[in-house]
């Protein structure tokens, strides 16, 4: 079962439909005890970092989730949910992450040309860095679904795709069991679904 | 490189697809879950579905159409149509919606774009405007192209933005159903003013309507349409090839 962990932020709807639709069963839940239970864990988000942290921080579920991922049980961050993996985030402000990647959480407009709009929203490829578990169905270049203003800046070791916008951003990142993708792999097409079912395949130890 | 998108839209009334030309008349097309797929599978980047119901019942069946596409179709959706206050954002946000787009509901409450934009951040707000000429100056209509609002158009989209839009869609009433082009004049003033994904609307008939939109507004970021798509007279794979050809930014 994989849990998609629900902590007031976003909307799941499309997140739980798309794990339904490559055929896993999948619960949206607020309740420490499906994460424990769960063979896989989901850390979505939309919005703003330090509002996303704190409700995260304050629903109980961020101290489970920390040792669920001590555990060796694959997590899988998306978009916000990638970015809250990290040290660090600034985004109105600093605040702390989840802390289980090295590295923070920037604007891009630090390093992208002036003239280029943000957020990047729309379809970008995929470079891969490193290798991933979760790319064992994709090709290279692959386009994925972007929306974001700010993205991870970390050590290249964790680094496992980037996606140039005017200059190369990180797309996904590993650590061990821990995944996390900037773009939205429920809203990328097959692609995207590839992506879902591969992570679902990665042995859990 | 971010490619350009190439976005169908889909007019849904009681259930099912329809198309209106120059606004006034409607013929049935098609079951929207199963365009929608058919689309997605076919290079569609992203879709957009306006609600053109007017009664609650509509609105039901409207609803419950837009929850069984996002069971079934995993690329962005854009929901237009009837969209007058923040319970109407969450209501298609809830059954899978992306992005929001305002029209009318905009004009009639100004406040609703700051609102929509706190709440659910600026990337699912759109503003949908239907713009046409009216003595050499370009005018806001609302009500589905029907009402001169007299609001001049690039000032309020500008207005639009600074709120909290995070995107635009312009539909030229004076080139919609015409299929002799885009309105590159109108897209143009639009794009040199505001810095947000502007998505061109209204006038498409052939491949080369959209090679040339992108070749003169390489600002613009997306090119919609809706009856040269569900007629078959344009694949979207055919135009995405023409694209690369053309070595316009495109994801195939």
């Amino acid at each position: 079962m994989i849990a998609i962990v629900n902590y007031g932020v976003g909307n799941l709807f499309s997140l739980k439909s798309s794990f339904s639709a490559i055929g896993q069963k999948v619960i949206i839940t607020s309740d420490p005890e499906d994460l424990k239970d769960a063979d896989r864990i989901i850390l979505p988000g939309v919005g703003a970092f330090g509002d996303a942290a704190e409700k995260l921080f304050s629903s109980g579920l961020s101290k489970p989730l920390i040792s669920e991922a001590r555990n060796g049980k694959p997590i899988l961050g998306i978009c916000l949910g990638m970015q809250l993996l990290f040290s660090k985030g600034y985004e109105f402000g600093e605040y702390d992450g989840l802390n289980l990647i090295p590295g923070d959480v920037r604007a891009i407009s630090g390093v992208i040309p002036k003239n280029l709009k943000i957020p990047q929203m729309g379809w970008n490829s995929l470079k891969f860095t490193n290798p991933s578990e979760i790319y064992s169905r994709s090709k290279k270049g692959s386009y994925v679904y972007f929306v974001h203003s700010y993205a991870a800046f970390c050590p290249s070791e964790y680094i496992t795709a980037t996606t140039n916008y005017g200059a190369d951003l990180t797309a996904s990142v590993q650590n061990g069991n821990i995944y996390g993708v900037q773009y939205h792999p429920e809203k990328s097409g097959n692609v995207g679904l590839d992506i879902l079912r591969s992570f679902c395949e990665i042995e859990v130890k | 490189m971010i490619t350009k998108r190439i976005i169908p839209c889909l007019d849904v009334k009681n259930g099912r697809v329809v198309k209106g030309v120059n606004f006034r008349w409607l013929s049935d097309v098609s079951s929207p879950v199963e365009l929608a797929k058919f689309y997605s599978d076919n290079g569609a980047d992203e879709l957009v579905f306006y609600d053109i119901t007017a009664s609650s019942d509509g609105r039901k069946i409207f609803t419950e159409v837009l929850r069984e596409t996002a069971r079934n179709v995993f690329i962005p959706l854009t929901v237009g149509g009837g969209i007058s206050s923040v319970n109407d954002f969450e209501r298609v946000l809830s059954c899978g919606a992306d992005k929001v787009s305002v029209n009318t509901g905009a004009i009639m409450n100004p406040e609703l774009i700051h609102e929509a934009a706190k709440l659910y951040g600026s990337q699912c707000v759109v503003i949908s405007v239907d713009v046409k000429r009216v003595n050499g100056e370009f005018h806001v209509f609302s009500r589905g192209g029907r009402n001169d609002t007299g609001i001049e158009a690039v000032g309020w989209i500008k207005r639009c933005v600074h709120d909290g839009a995070g995107e635009v869609v312009l539909n030229s009433i004076d080139t919609d159903g015409v299929k002799k082009g885009f309105d590159l004049e109108m897209l143009k003033a639009v794009c040199n003013s505001v810095n947000v994904p502007v998505i061109a609307s209204g006038g498409a008939g052939s491949i080369e309507d959209f090679i040339t939109l992108f070749h003169e507004i390489p600002k613009c970021d997306a090119g919609l349409a809706a009856s040269i798509f569900h007629f078959g007279e344009v694949s979207i794979m055919d135009l995405k090839l023409r694209m690369k050809e053309e070595n316009i930014p495109v994801r195939l």
